[in-house]
């Protein structure tokens, strides 16, 4: 295979053409945020709008998860308008979130608290209000998992892993705008829909919505 | 002379049938009555039946068509009479008895009432024309030019005045590259708003290796307050399908569709009935024209989600999924519809596309500035004194636009603001209205062309409202897809709505700006891209006025309900008059011993009822902002 020689944050790395900067620069070991991408999409979602990173000849940062390498591309990982953008993302995700990670199943293994720990954030919605909605009670149905959408943050890692890795469609996203969620069809418990437990959604959850019982 | 091509001879003959079919129309009085959804909505169905009534009842010789809008919205409805020997005369804000009269006094006795006509169409001796008024002066219609002139259900209306002639002179003798170049040479830039170059667009599709190509018409005109594209589709549909036709011929497509909103059904419904007539002609399905081009259309009606106008939604609602857009590049000249490559053009691009290739790239590149060849087609609403539909030049200021074309503002109010774009455009000041309109002036004012609708906005509008009534509407049309658009649009409309309630601070101000300008930067799509547009230029050109809400609890605008309190000046206030005590829906007004009338402010709902039910030889209520001004007020009033 092909491969392009390109820089990330001043090092220089070889990687396979066509391939998306996001997990060039994961393999090597340079971190960038990022929830809803996922390797095999051909088309990525880039709905968390985290993996932002700079790029030269271009004015705006772009989301790392849909650049493919180039040949002598400049990165940077971390600029001032990378960093504000991320922080923005970062602070709006927390502002429709449940807050109580001592409590949380996923505490020290949350893909968030890696965010914040690697970025320097603190774990709250910063400027913004905690918008402090009501969602459904967390379901146990299924004796097997729990799914709590107070703690989602529609990254789509599970819908992929229901959908297209087991390809079982027990699960999907719904409604529109704030109102966007996980959910069964027709909202029906996870135990009235066709889940089979697999519990692959549950390992693909990046945060505290979806845990084993 | 040169030989005429197969398939201009067909058109020939379809030419040589619509002409004599529609000569006999010119032996009787002829009535044309504007029923496009706005003249409809206005009481042209009424209109129409009060004439064949009349006509029925005094025996007059007269035919009445409909035809589509005139772009005059503020005289609906509308009625054309063209009666031999007379110049055809528009009149407007017809009813019932104004038909009786028509009827009596000009078709059976030679009287135009010219006390009622609004316009000539003609030039004549006795009434001016739309050239002679500045509106007319301003504007120059293109693609508006036979809309509410044609009967949009009739197709032979839109052959006789040379429609699909560019189609036949295309197919017959220029080749595919011919068409691409020509509309290049033009410079057409897209109308939904981006002001793409088409020619650009349709290149990238024609040079696709893959085979199967579409071409999709976008008419999911859902921006608040525009309908460009509705009254072009519902007065002249054959015009877009021709465009259409000839973009497919240049890009080599077999399929295309028009993506319409189910929210326009008359829309739907002509262009349906267009493409009946028009695979009854030959002109759609297999050999058009008789020759070997082949190409169909169909119509696919949105289910109403204003972020399907966007071109990757649009096309995932039309493959069956969620009607959300997609991370581009690809772009869909690379993988459109169904993964193939396809053109997505604006009705009004489409609309163009006929009358370049008749007149040629040259005549198109007369009108306008340079970079934005040809005319705008803007809907004016708001506080605009002639509201309605209007072609003008590119270039044209907006202080033309509104004080020319649209007369000023209604009421002689003093002019605020205008809100050009929609809700994904910006509201200018005052100082912006010399600017000429196009595209790319639009851009470095912080507005967009969008689809070209202008509200106008004038000093009894709040700034800081209006900024919260563009932004809710595209936070409710979220698609809730990507971070920065669901909960950033949703903290922006919060913290505008405490700033209208008062409770804003200036900290939140500077969040505000800084969460819109991310927002603009970080969102998914154009939606949320372009969503905080009106904050940012409120918060730029007005930002005196969101001060006045933070520092002082006061709307100057006293538009913002929990900023204002409503009063009653005594010294206006007649004993004679309880007009206000009757119009409260909350008891809230009353009647003091003194006879005089107040208002209980525990119980007031500010519903501005008492106001507008103050007689006007009194105006004694009056509204007061911020409210702790009604102390000072009722101490000296008792």
């Amino acid at each position: 295979m092909n491969k392009v020689k390109l820089f990330i944050d001043g090092r220089e790395l070889l990687a396979p053409a066509g391939e998306k900067l996001l997990w060039v620069a994961l393999e090597n070991d340079i971190y960038i945020p990022h929830l809803c991408a996922i390797r095999e999409e051909q088309r990525p979602s880039a709905c968390c709008r985290l993996c932002f990173v700079e790029v030269e000849g271009r004015k705006r940062p772009v989301t790392s998860c849909t650049l493919p390498v180039r040949e002598k591309m400049m990165v940077k990982t971390r600029t001032p308008a990378v960093d504000r953008l991320v922080r923005t993302a970062f602070e709006l995700l927390l502002s429709d979130h449940r807050l109580n990670c001592g409590k949380c199943p996923k505490n020290r293994a949350c893909a968030l608290q890696r965010i914040a720990r690697e970025r320097g954030l603190k774990l709250k919605p910063g400027r913004f209000k905690a918008l402090g909605r009501e969602f459904p009670p967390i379901d146990e149905s299924t004796g097997a998992f729990a799914f709590d959408r107070s703690r989602c943050v529609l990254c789509g890692q599970c819908v992929h892993a229901d959908q297209q890795v087991v390809k079982v469609g027990a699960i999907g996203f719904s409604r529109r705008g704030l109102d966007r969620c996980v959910s069964t069809f027709t909202g029906v418990k996870l135990a009235d829909s066709p889940c089979t437990r697999c519990l692959l959604c549950v390992e693909a959850c990046p945060v505290g919505a979806l845990y084993p019982l | 002379m040169r030989n005429l091509s197969a398939s201009e001879t067909a058109y020939r003959r379809l030419r040589q049938q619509a002409e004599a079919k529609l000569a006999p129309l010119k032996d009787k009085p002829l009535i044309w009555i504007g029923t496009a959804t706005c003249g409809k909505a206005a009481g042209a169905i009424e209109v129409r039946e009060a004439f064949k009534e009349e006509l029925a009842k005094k025996g007059v010789e007269a035919r009445v068509l409909e035809a589509g809008c005139m772009g005059h919205c503020y005289a609906e409805p509308l009625a054309v009479i063209a009666k031999p020997g007379f110049p055809a005369i528009c009149y407007g804000k017809v009813d019932e008895g104004l038909v009786k009269r028509l009827v009596d006094d000009f078709l059976l006795h030679d009287d135009p009432c010219y006390e009622f006509a609004l316009v000539a169409l003609e030039t004549n001796d006795f009434f001016p024309t739309f050239s002679d008024f500045p509106r007319g002066v301003y504007e120059e219609k293109i693609i508006l030019e036979d809309c509410g002139f044609i009967d949009p259900e009739d197709i032979d209306h839109y052959i006789a005045r040379d429609g699909y002639v560019a189609l036949a002179e295309v197919l017959g003798t220029k080749t595919p590259q011919q068409v691409l170049a020509e509309i290049k040479a033009a410079n057409l830039r897209g109308r939904g708003g981006a002001g793409f170059p088409a020619g650009v667009k349709w290149e990238a599709v024609a040079v696709q290796t893959e085979k199967t190509r579409y071409v999709i018409c976008n008419a999911d005109e859902g921006d608040p307050g525009a309908f460009m594209d509705r009254s072009i589709l519902e007065s002249n549909p054959h015009l877009v399908l021709e465009g259409m036709l000839i973009c497919a011929y240049a890009v080599a497509a077999q399929r295309g569709y028009l993506y319409i909103r189910s929210e326009y059904p008359q829309a739907i419904r002509r262009v349906r009935t267009a493409l009946e007539q028009a695979r009854q002609r030959g002109l759609l399905g297999s050999s058009i024209l008789g020759g070997n081009f082949n190409f169909d259309l169909g119509i696919f009606a949105g289910a109403g989600a204003f972020v399907c106008g966007e071109g990757t939604a649009l096309v995932n609602s039309m493959e069956g999924k969620l009607g959300l857009p997609e991370h581009r590049p690809p772009r869909l000249s690379t993988a459109g519809l169904r993964g193939k490559p396809t053109v997505l053009n604006n009705v009004k691009t489409f609309a163009y596309v006929p009358l370049i290739l008749r007149r040629g790239a040259d005549w198109f590149k007369q009108t306008g500035t340079p970079g934005s060849p040809g005319t705008a087609v803007f809907a004016m609403a708001g506080k605009v004194a002639n509201p309605g539909l209007a072609e003008v030049p590119m270039g044209t200021t907006l202080r033309q636009l509104i004080f020319e074309v649209g007369q000023g503002l209604a009421g002689g109010k003093q002019f605020k603001a205008v809100q050009i774009g929609g809700p994904s455009g910006g509201c200018l000041p005052e100082a912006a209205l010399d600017l000429p309109i196009d595209f790319d002036s639009l851009q470095e004012a912080g507005a967009i062309m969008g689809s070209g609708g202008v509200v106008v906005l004038d000093e009894d509008d709040c700034m800081v409202r209006i900024a919260h009534y563009f932004l809710k509407f595209t936070q409710h049309e979220s698609c809730g897809k990507c971070t920065f658009c669901r909960l950033g649009t949703k903290q922006m409309l919060d913290i505008l709505g405490a700033i209208t309630r008062g409770e804003g601070t200036l900290a939140d101000l500077e969040t505000l700006r800084e969460l819109a300008e991310d927002v603009k930067a970080g969102s998914l799509c154009n939606l949320g891209g372009t969503a905080p547009n009106p904050v940012l230029t409120t918060l730029k050109y007005f930002y005196d006025e969101y001060r006045a809400h933070i520092e002082g609890k006061c709307c100057p605008a006293l538009m913002c309900p929990d900023l204002i309190a409503y009063y009653i000046e005594p010294l206006k206030c007649s004993k004679l008059c309880s007009a206000c005590v009757g119009s409260c829906p909350v008891e809230a007004v009353y009647t003091r011993e003194d006879g005089l009338k107040a208002i209980d402010q525990e119980k007031c709902v500010k519903c501005d009822n008492c106001l507008k039910a103050c007689p006007v030889e009194y105006n004694a209520v009056v509204k007061l902002s911020p409210p702790s001004l009604l102390q000072e007020k009722e101490g000296r009033g008792r």
